[in-house]
């Protein structure tokens, strides 16, 4: 657990004024705040280390102790303890036990800061008030072909388990709230929420855009120029498809009603469209090619 | 179900927050404000905005009016986000 310069992280000078704290502390915060900057893990980090710098510098008791012990805070106990046993003997004692400020200092601290403050060093509100829990957010890789049909998976949420019915037609990116499924709630609060985001992992044979789904099919040269029938494979079930004669390579036909579920609409479906791909024959025999340059001839 | 609601005034007390922050926060649209026995509440659902509204002004020093200004941008980022992964998906169709 190494020592954490406040000072450092709020690039302030040891004299700078309570004032002084909050212009830098809310400048920085207004850069760095995860609600402005979603998905930015540094900025995170960066943020929970000025809101623990400010906790800290901005509470004239804390920030005493911390000037006094800072950087040898592993054993401020045992001066704690020696300043007692002088104050017994006609010393002058002094109170440590700060019980902080009425303010926001969510977010995780860092173990210095526990060792330091410990419990009592977290922002204490009123007590019989009661507060919403803690929001939790998690990530749910989902494979294509899965997110297709409604289906429940089990998550280990905090070692509890916690079942979900995913409904079919969920986007990537798409969030979802479980009410209630987040941290308790402080006395008697509502507990918070569970927002999921999901990721839905690309598939080899179907791309999706929106609710249309799209598919490459090959079709061999002799079918592309007399016609005749393929198979498209579909994520519901293979259909049949007439192919007409003198069929042009990349030609793409679209089958209404053939591609992804609609996200809770029952029954409501978007596209698929088939890509036709005219497959060249190949390891032709000298009699194919023969007939091949006779076609050739004008 | 049956809605929950919280009073104001204890919000306001346990977050050491003026009351009048809350009230410009409903005058700009971002919350409502219910009535009830004459004492002002927001309902449940709306309770972790007000907390993420209070936050901001707290630790960013974000007037009603700025906090307004955030949330519509914020809002059109997510739009954004969801048209960047609408073209992505696109995309893949040539790759």
């Amino acid at each position: 657990m190494a020592f954490i310069d406040y000072y450092k992280v709020l690039g302030i000078d040891k004299s700078a004024s309570t004032e002084d704290i909050k212009k830098v502390y809310r400048k920085l915060a207004r850069k760095h705040h995860p609600d402005l900057n979603p998905n930015d893990k540094q900025s995170n980090l960066v943020f929970q280390q000025i809101n623990e710098a400010n906790e800290v510098l901005s509470d004239p008791e804390k920030r005493k102790k911390y000037d006094e012990y800072g950087e040898n805070w592993k054993n401020a106990d045992q001066f704690e303890e020696a300043r007692r046993q002088q104050a017994a003997g006609g010393g002058r004692a002094q109170d440590f036990g700060g019980s902080g400020g009425g303010d926001f200092g969510g977010g995780d601290f860092s173990d210095f800061f526990g060792s330091l403050f410990g419990n009592q060093g977290r922002s204490s509100q009123s007590r019989d008030v009661k507060f919403k829990g803690q929001d939790y957010r998690a990530e749910l890789r989902v494979p294509l072909r899965e997110a297709f049909t409604t289906h429940q998976q089990t998550l280990t949420l905090n070692d509890k388990k916690v079942r979900i019915t995913i409904p079919a037609g969920i986007a990537d990116g798409q969030v979802i709230k479980l009410k209630g499924h987040g941290s308790a709630g402080v006395n008697g609060g509502p507990a918070g929420d569970l927002f999921i985001t999901f990721v839905i992992d690309p598939d080899a044979v179907f791309k999706r855009v929106g609710d249309d789904l799209f598919i490459t099919i090959e079709v061999d040269l002799y079918t592309a120029v007399l016609g005749g029938e393929v198979t498209v494979e579909t994520l519901g079930s293979a259909v049949k498809l007439k192919v007409k004669p003198e069929l042009q390579n990349n030609t793409k036909v679209r089958l209404k009603g053939k591609g992804f579920p609609v996200y809770k609409k029952d029954g409501e479906f978007g596209d698929l469209i088939v890509t036709y791909n005219i497959k060249m024959p190949t390891g032709l025999t000298e009699k194919q090619k023969e007939l091949f340059r006779e076609l050739s001839k004008p | 179900m049956q809605k929950e609601y919280i009073n104001i005034t204890e919000f306001c007390s346990s977050h050491h927050i003026n009351a009048a922050f809350v009230v410009a926060l409903a005058n700009e649209g971002l919350i409502d404000i219910t009535v009830i026995e004459s004492s002002s509440k927001i309902s449940e659902e709306q309770l972790s905005d007000l907390e993420r509204y209070t936050r901001w002004q707290y630790e960013m020093g974000l007037d009603p009016e700025a906090i307004i200004v955030i949330r519509r941008l914020l809002d059109k980022m997510e739009l954004m986000k969801q048209e960047i992964n609408y073209l992505h998906s696109r995309l893949s169709l040539y790759e």
